[in-house]
């Protein structure tokens, strides 16, 4: 049992690592994934956010003067590699870590007491615990824009559209085909909610990770008929599920997916199956927009850009990192100006406030030239969801086409929801609910 | 010439059988031991404490566990990480549910769950061996993961099937921050490891030993083949269960069922493979090696890049080091079965003739 070489060196490691680090700087970690199944959604969406950060140091000198500077860490979408890398970037840069995107919801369920207790804001866009969205029981988490369970609801409402009204979907037999995991089991609270009360026949069917096998999930598929499948997949589950949904000749287009299942990396290996396939999304794809021409223009063009497949630029997953971006400098800059720090690092806890202050109207989206990109997002103390808005669009073979406006989901059926589940977690862990009346 | 037993005479039975014969192993321990309770807490590097140091324990302990089954009884088995789960969710339930209970009952019972489960699971061993016993023991893995994906009742009907372990208070002291879940880890290790060790050098682990030299030759000296395997089965799990409720109560804190999959179960057993099968030393050991490792990688190939300024990709860092596991397991199993332990036992001896080599 003789640890203590090793102690040693661990030890002399630890004090190798210390670097100094200049005072006028903003530290953001990039705790994310470059390798294994899913990679494809941590190298683009990670690539998208340092290539945003990388614009506004190239273009605007970083935030009023700070730049902003970040380091990798491969998490390999493990929990406990995770928890290491939170760990180890928590207490780096002139102010310690400002915020985390561990895109990842086993990740962020591992950090959720971890980072509240450090006082290091999460902020998992699109992911994580739905009813975190309750700010008063979770101040440190923020699942922007929109969460599982508002989407579970707008894919429903979208799925009413297309049979021509809500009431049409009595007697519709909808299956759920899902990613074995607390992500694929994020939905099954509203959809089973919506049953009961819609009146259609959910059968829900999970499929183990890494889901690169699902002939026997197709082939209950192909027994039950579904009019609609409810595709809950992530990684290479995706292009797998399209495939087997061509082999069984489930028709494409009354497949939905969820934004982890809207991507090109998701649709292209499945060839021309996925023609017709539907996903939904909180972000569009493209290079059009003003703010990615910047991009071109200020990080490509200097050879300092993250992507090294140039076609991956304006890939889903690339926006979408840019998305996140846009709402993490955002965040940095209101509270920089609220607490008086223009020019100067701020903590994790006036992150926190920045981005519980969030505001991102039409105006301020076309000053960032990302109209179209995100929806409009506001956050406050009781709403950390501050949009649920998605969007849905259809593979046409070569591109993805948005077909609907942004959809809203109901607020009125999935908030009682949140505050319910946040009402029993809080009470399990023992926490008072902050009065969101008195937060300024 | 500093490490010998010259002059040192023994003048009891009980001196003889001491687990450190030595004097100079005896003092290095109590150093070792001053060091890992007093001085690492106290220097309080927080990302060292929560993030490396507690999960290696936590994986040590899972590993000494497996060697007891694999190493010292020679029973195969793949479904370390399934112990290691029943021992989380069993735990968390316990505290749940019994919550005047208290902690540290809970983790035993815990660990007896997990044993339950090993004593069921171990019953093909009683006619199947080896590689056949391997794939027995998968389905424990497989049929462990998916009942508490299905069954509500192990997460607490939890919408997301993840669980969210309770704190740990011992005697109204929570144990909160890294530094004291540490110290607690560092307890429940430390003495399990000694009774491990004492366990071994007794007439079971000797029946252990014999079974695993050759079943057949035990049976014939009087050795019975199903308790002894059972029972190897039953401590080895509750081991797993023990390590299972640590690591979600002190290490990760929220768990769901997936943290428990097959590729643990494959780490663990690449923990005894390099770190020694048959030892509790090596346990330790290769539990270091596969959490540093990573680790040392990731830093070093930053280091690299802040001297030469060439960049390495994070890919290529990742894929390498399953490359060099995957090399050193090789390595291993043909050129150093025994693996670390054995390397370290082999320097020690090298160092009593040191410098003058007869």
């Amino acid at each position: 049992m003789r640890r203590s070489t090793i102690a040693a060196a661990a030890l002399a490691l630890a004090a190798a690592t210390g670097t100094a680090v200049a005072q006028n700087e903003q530290f953001i970690p990039a705790n994310g994934y470059w390798v294994g199944p899913y990679a494809p959604g941590g190298s683009g969406f990670f690539g998208g956010i340092i290539d945003y950060f990388q614009l506004l140091n190239e273009r605007d000198g970083g935030i009023n003067g700070v730049k902003l500077t970040w380091e990798k860490c491969e998490t390999e979408y493990r929990n406990d590699r995770g928890v290491e890398c939170y760990e180890r970037s928590k207490k780096k840069g002139p102010t310690g870590a400002t915020v985390i995107h561990p895109l990842s919801t086993g990740i962020t369920y591992s950090l959720i007491d971890k980072a509240t207790a450090d006082h290091i804001p999460i902020i998992s866009m699109g992911y994580g615990r739905a009813d975190a969205a309750d700010g008063r029981v979770f101040p440190y988490v923020f699942p922007l824009v929109t969460t599982y369970w508002s989407q579970a609801d707008a894919m429903i409402k979208f799925i009413g559209q297309r049979e021509g009204g809500m009431d049409k979907l009595k007697g519709k037999k909808i299956v759920l085909i899902y990613h074995d995991s607390a992500y694929g089991k994020e939905p099954h609270a509203v959809l089973e909610k919506l049953a009961s009360q819609l009146g259609y026949q959910l059968t829900m069917i999970a499929v183990p990770h890494p889901g690169n096998e699902q002939q026997s999930q197709w082939l209950q598929v192909r027994q039950i008929r579904p009019d609609w499948v409810i595709l809950w997949g992530w990684g290479v589950m995706n292009p797998t599920a399209i495939k087997a949904a061509a082999k069984i000749g489930f028709p494409r287009n009354k497949m939905v997916g969820v934004w982890w299942s809207g991507a090109e990396e998701d649709v292209i290996p499945a060839g021309s199956a996925a023609k017709g396939y539907i996903s939904s999304g909180f972000n569009l794809p493209g290079t059009n927009f003003p703010v990615m021409q910047e991009i071109l223009k200020y990080v490509y063009k200097k050879g300092k850009g993250e992507m090294d497949d140039k076609s991956r630029i304006g890939s889903i997953y690339h926006t979408r990192g840019v998305v996140a971006g846009i709402i993490t400098a955002e965040a940095i800059r209101i509270a920089q100006t609220h607490f008086n720090k223009k020019g100067k690092p701020i903590t994790g806890e006036e992150m926190r406030w920045g981005i519980e202050n969030l505001n991102i109207d039409d105006k301020r989206l076309k000053e960032l030239g990302a109209v179209g990109l995100m929806p409009t997002l506001r956050v406050s103390c009781m709403d950390h969801e501050g949009s649920g808005l998605v969007k849905f669009q259809e593979w046409d073979g070569a591109k993805w086409k948005p077909i609907t406006d942004w959809i809203a989901a109901d607020k009125k059926l999935i908030r009682p929801m949140m505050e319910a589940s946040a009402a029993q977690y809080a009470k399990e862990k023992g926490i008072t609910p902050r009065d969101c009346s008195r937060e300024k | 010439m500093l490490y010998r037993e010259a002059g040192q005479f023994k003048s009891s039975y009980a001196e003889d059988q001491q687990i450190f014969p030595i004097r100079q192993d005896r003092i290095a321990m109590g150093v070792l031991l001053a060091v890992a309770f007093v001085v690492l807490p106290l220097a309080g590097n927080e990302y060292w404490l929560s993030a490396i140091l507690t999960p290696l324990l936590i994986f040590a302990l899972a590993a000494l566990g497996l060697n007891i089954l694999t190493g010292y009884a020679g029973q195969l088995s793949l479904g370390t990480a399934a112990f290691m789960a029943v021992g989380a969710f069993m735990a968390y339930n316990f505290v749940l549910r019994m919550p005047w209970l208290g902690i540290l009952p809970s983790f035993i019972l815990a660990g007896l769950c997990a044993a339950a489960v090993g004593v069921v699971f171990g019953l093909p061993s009683l006619r199947i061996k080896g590689f056949y016993l391997a794939v027995a023991t998968l389905a424990c893995q497989f049929f462990v993961l998916w009942a508490i994906q299905r069954i509500g009742w192990f997460t607490n009907y939890s919408s997301s099937g993840v669980i969210t372990a309770q704190q740990v208070v011992i005697l109204g002291v929570p144990f909160d921050t890294p530094a004291r879940k540490y110290l607690f880890t560092l307890t429940v290790v430390a003495l399990m490891a000694l009774a491990a060790k004492n366990l071994m050098r007794s007439e079971t682990g000797r029946a252990f030993m014999a079974v695993r030299d050759m079943d057949v030759a035990a049976s014939v000296i009087g050795i019975p083949m199903m308790k002894t395997k059972l029972l190897a089965f039953a401590i080895s799990s509750f081991y797993c269960g023990v390590a299972g409720a640590l690591h979600a109560f002190a290490y990760l804190g929220t768990v769901e069922p997936e943290a428990y999959s097959l590729e643990l179960s494959f780490n663990i057993l690449f923990m005894i493979v390099i770190g020694g099968a048959g030892s509790i030393l090596g346990s330790f050991l290769g539990a270091a090696f596969i959490t540093l490792f990573p680790i040392f990688l990731n830093l070093a190939s930053d280091w690299l890049q802040n001297v030469t300024g060439i960049e390495i990709q994070h890919a290529v860092v990742s894929n390498l080091r399953v490359i060099i596991f995957g090399a050193l397991i090789i390595f291993f199993l043909i050129v150093e079965p025994l693996g670390l332990a054995r390397l370290w036992q082999i320097t020690k001896e090298k160092l009593r003739l040191w410098p003058f080599p007869h």
